[in-house]
C-alpha cells in the first residue's frame, strides 16, 4: 500500500515509528502507573545514578536533536550555552504555549502522556543544573492543565521531583504555569516576560536567554516535542535517536495532518517523510477532490504546492524549497477553497497576536489586512490588480526582517508566497462579484452530505 | 455583582504568589483566581493582587488587558469559544459560528439573554486556534475540546447548556462552570484529571496505522541504553 523509500540498505525501515506517541493507547496512559509499567522513568534512574550532568548535554548533542518548536536550532548546543560559572540560579522553561495555526502535537502530547514531558523535564533540568524549572502552558487547554498538575504531584509523591531526588543529591521543583492567551507568548523572550508577570511582549537580543533570561538568569527554553525526546535519547542512546532521519534533520518527529484529507490526526515518523507518503498512509484527499495548497509548519511558514509532495520533511529540504519545516503543521487544503480568503484569514490573527511593541509589525499586519479584506470583496477596479499586488508584497517587504520578533516576518509568509503561487486567482476576485468561490464547499460536512445525497 | 474577594481567596491569591522564587510571577494565575471568584477581572481585583505584590494597580491592569481569556464583563456560565482560524473556518468554523450567533441572537464576545427556564448563561466568541486542527472544526467550552462540530451539533451544545443538560467534552469530563475553570488555571486541583479518554481518535491515527503494520521506531543496538 506503501511506497517506502528504499535509499537504504538492508531491512526496509519502518515507515512510522512510534517513540512518542507509542504509549497512547494504553490504558490511562496518562497516569504515573502507566507510563512506569511501560518503562517510564527508567532513564531518570539511569542518569541520576551513572551519568553526569555534561555526559547528557553531550548525548543529546550527538543524537543531532533540534529544536521541535518551529527553529530548529540545536538542543544539545542550546544546553552548552548556559555559562555554569554564572552564581544566579538556572532555570529550565518549557514552551508548551502551542499556538502557531495548523500546530497540534504537544497538546495531545501532554493530554496523553504528561510524564513523558516532566522526566524530560528532570533529565534536561539535571542537564543544565537548574534546581527550578516551569512548563508554560496555554490557558486555553483546562484538560491538559489538569493532566499535567496532576502528573507533577504523581512525581513528587514517586520521589521523581523535590529534594534529594532517589538519593542523588538532586534538587529540583517544577511550577506548571497557565498562560492568559496570547499567541505572542510562544516567542520565548516574550513567554519570560509573561512568566514574570507583565505584559507578554519580546525582549531584545542579545543577551539571550542562556545568558540572562528568566529572572536576568541563565535559562533554557525548549519546546514541550523536544523535551519530551529527551528520555528516549537518555536510554536508547545518542547512535539510536541518530540512526532515523536524514544526515541533518536526525531522529523522529510528530506530523500533523489536518484539513481536506481522509484521514487527519497525528503521524509520527522519522524526519524526511515526505506528503506524499503521510498522505497514502491516511487514504489520501477525501474523495473526489485535489490538493491545491499546504503548509509544512504552521500559518508562519510559506505556502506549499502540489509540486512539493515529493519533497522530503526536514529542515534542509523545506528551506530549500523557499519555506520552513516549522512545527510540521500539515493544513492541507483542496481545490476548493480559496486562497485569499486562507491568507486573508491568518493576516486578521496576526494582526490581533501583533503585541503593539514594534511599529512594522503593528502597523504593517493593520494595513495588510486592510487591503486583503477589500481585495477579498473584489472593492479594487481591476485594472488595479497588479498595483495592489505590488501594494501588499512592498508592505511585507516593510515587515519583513524589520520587526522585533518572528511574529512579523511569519505573517509575511502566507502573503508572499500565495501571491507567488496563486496570482491569477487574487486578480479573479476583481473581476466582478468579488470572491468566486463557495465556501459551504470547503466545509468537513460537504463530502458527507454529497455521498448522502 | 460580583462577591467581594473574601480572606480566603485573599489567603489563596498569596499562596499563588508563594510558588514562585519572585512573586510577580503569579500574576496570571492570580487573575485567574479573581475571575473564578469574582467572574471578571474587577477593579477591586486588580488593587488587591498590586498590593500582594507591591506593584501598581497600573501595572497590573496593563497585563490583564493583554491577554484575551481576562475579561472585563461578565461571560457566561458557559463561554463558547468557534475557532475562525483558517483551518477551522474552512472546513466550516465561519458557519457554525454564524449559526450560533443566530440562534443565540448575540454579537462576538456578548452573552445571550438569559430565557425563562434556562438553567445556566452562554455567552459566545471566536478563537484562535486552539491547537486542534485534526478535529476541525473545533469549539471549545470553557477551554474544554467539542471536536469535529457541525452547525446542528453546536446548536444542540448551546441548548444543551442552557438547559442544564449535562454535556461531555469529547476528550475531558463533563464540563463545569467557567468560574470552577478558571480555578483550575489559577492552580487548584478539580480531581477531574482522571476523566476523558487519553487521546481523542485523529491523535491515534498514526499510532494505528503503525500497530497494523508492524512498524515500531528501531530496537535499541546492543550495549546501549538498557
Amino acid at each position: 500500500m506503501v511506497s517506502t523509500s528504499s535509499t537504504d540498505g538492508g531491512a526496509a525501515p519502518s515507515t512510522l515509528t512510534p517513540v512518542l506517541t507509542d504509549n497512547w493507547d494504553a490504558e490511562r496512559s496518562w497516569t504515573l502507573a502507566a507510563y512506569e509499567a511501560g518503562g517510564g522513568y527508567a532513564a531518570l534512574r539511569k542518569a541520576l545514578s551513572t551519568l553526569q550532568p555534561d555526559e547528557i548535554i553531550t548525548m543529546v548533542k550527538d543524537s543531532g536533536l533540534r529544536g521541535r518548536g518551529g527553529a530548529g536550532f540545536p538542543t544539545g548546543m542550546k544546553w552548552s550555552f548556559i555559562p555554569q560559572d554564572n552564581p544566579n540560579p538556572k532555570y529550565l522553561v518549557v514552551n508548551a504555549d502551542e499556538s502557531e495555526p495548523g500546530t497540534c502535537k504537544d497538546i495531545p502530547l501532554m493530554m496523553a502522556s504528561p510524564h513523558t514531558l516532566v522526566e524530560g523535564v528532570i533529565l534536561s533540568s539535571y542537564a543544565i543544573r537548574a534546581n527550578h524549572a516551569f512548563i508554560y502552558v496555554r490557558g486555553e487547554v483546562l484538560h491538559v492543565v489538569r493532566r499535567l498538575r496532576a502528573a507533577v504531584r504523581e512525581a513528587y509523591d514517586a520521589g521523581h521531583l523535590g529534594k534529594d531526588i532517589h538519593g542523588s543529591g538532586y534538587d529540583l521543583d517544577l511550577v506548571i504555569h497557565a498562560g492568559a492567551g496570547a499567541y505572542i507568548c510562544g516567542e520565548e523572550t516574550a513567554l519570560l516576560d509573561s512568566l514574570e508577570g507583565r505584559r507578554g511582549q519580546p525582549r531584545l537580543r542579545p543577551p539571550f536567554p542562556a545568558v540572562a533570561g528568566l529572572y536576568a538568569s541563565p535559562t533554557v527554553i525548549n519546546n514541550v516535542e523536544s523535551i519530551s525526546s529527551v528520555p528516549s535519547i537518555v536510554a536508547n542512546g545518542a547512535d539510536w535517536f541518530a540512526s532515523m532521519g536524514t544526515e541533518k534533520s536526525k531522529g523522529y518527529v510528530i506530523y500533523s495532518l489536518s484539513g481536506h484529507v481522509k484521514r487527519p490526526g497525528q503521524y509520527e515518523a522519522p524526519l524526511g517523510i515526505t506528503l506524499r507518503e503521510l498522505l497514502d498512509l491516511g487514504g489520501g484527499m477525501r474523495d473526489g477532490h485535489e490538493l491545491k495548497f499546504w503548509t509544512p509548519g504552521g500559518s508562519s511558514t510559506p505556502l506549499l504546492t502540489p509540486e512539493h509532495l515529493d519533497m522530503p520533511l526536514d529542515y534542509e529540504s523545506v528551506g530549500a524549497a523557499g519555506s520552513m519545516l516549522g512545527t510540521r503543521a500539515l493544513q492541507i487544503f483542496d481545490e476548493t477553497t480559496c486562497v485569499v480568503r486562507a491568507v486573508l484569514r491568518w493576516l486578521e490573527f496576526y494582526k490581533h497576536e501583533s503585541c503593539g511593541k514594534c511599529t512594522p509589525c503593528r502597523e504593517g499586519t493593520w494595513w495588510l489586512v486592510q487591503n486583503l479584506a477589500k481585495l477579498e470583496k473584489g472593492e479594487f477596479r481591476r485594472d488595479e490588480g497588479e498595483q495592489i499586488l505590488d501594494l501588499l508584497l512592498d508592505q511585507c517587504d516593510n515587515i519583513l526582517g524589520r520587526a522585533f520578533c518572528a511574529l512579523g516576518d511569519g505573517a509575511t509568509s502566507p502573503v508572499t508566497s500565495s501571491v507567488q503561487y496563486f496570482r491569477d486567482e487574487y486578480l479573479a476576485h476583481l473581476d466582478g462579484g468579488g470572491c468566486p468561490f463557495d465556501p459551504a464547499a470547503s466545509t468537513a460536512w460537504a463530502v458527507r452530505e454529497g455521498v448522502k445525497q | 455583582m460580583s462577591e467581594a474577594l473574601d480572606s480566603k481567596a485573599i489567603e489563596e491569591l498569596r499562596q499563588i504568589a508563594g510558588r514562585y522564587p519572585q512573586a510577580r510571577s503569579g500574576l496570571l494565575p492570580m487573575l485567574h483566581l479573581v475571575q473564578s471568584v469574582q467572574g471578571r477581572i474587577t477593579p477591586e481585583g486588580i488593587e488587591t493582587c498590586a498590593e500582594i505584590l507591591g506593584i501598581s494597580a497600573a501595572e497590573v491592569s496593563g497585563v490583564a488587558t493583554f491577554y484575551t481569556m481576562y475579561k472585563r464583563r461578565p461571560v457566561g456560565d458557559y463561554h463558547v469559544g468557534v475557532c475562525t482560524n483558517t483551518l477551522c473556518a474552512v472546513m466550516g468554523g465561519d458557519a457554525i459560528f454564524e449559526r450560533l450567533k443566530d440562534h443565540l441572537g448575540v454579537g462576538n464576545d456578548e452573552v445571550a439573554d438569559e430565557r425563562a427556564g434556562d438553567k445556566a448563561t452562554v455567552s459566545l466568541e471566536h478563537v484562535e486556534c486552539n491547537a486542534a486542527c485534526d478535529f476541525a472544526p473545533v469549539v471549545m467550552v470553557n477551554w474544554e475540546f467539542m471536536d469535529n462540530q457541525t452547525p446542528e451539533s453546536a446548536t444542540q451544545l448551546v441548548d444543551d447548556l442552557r438547559a442544564g443538560t449535562p454535556v461531555q467534552s469529547t476528550r475531558g469530563p463533563r464540563l463545569c462552570t467557567w468560574r470552577e475553570a478558571e480555578r483550575v488555571l489559577a492552580g487548584f486541583e478539580d480531581g477531574l484529571a482522571d476523566e476523558g479518554p487519553a487521546a481523542g481518535p485523529a491523535s491515534l491515527v498514526g499510532l494505528e496505522i503503525a500497530r497494523e503494520q508492524g512498524w515500531t521506531a528501531p530496537a535499541t543496538a546492543p550495549g546501549k541504553g538498557e
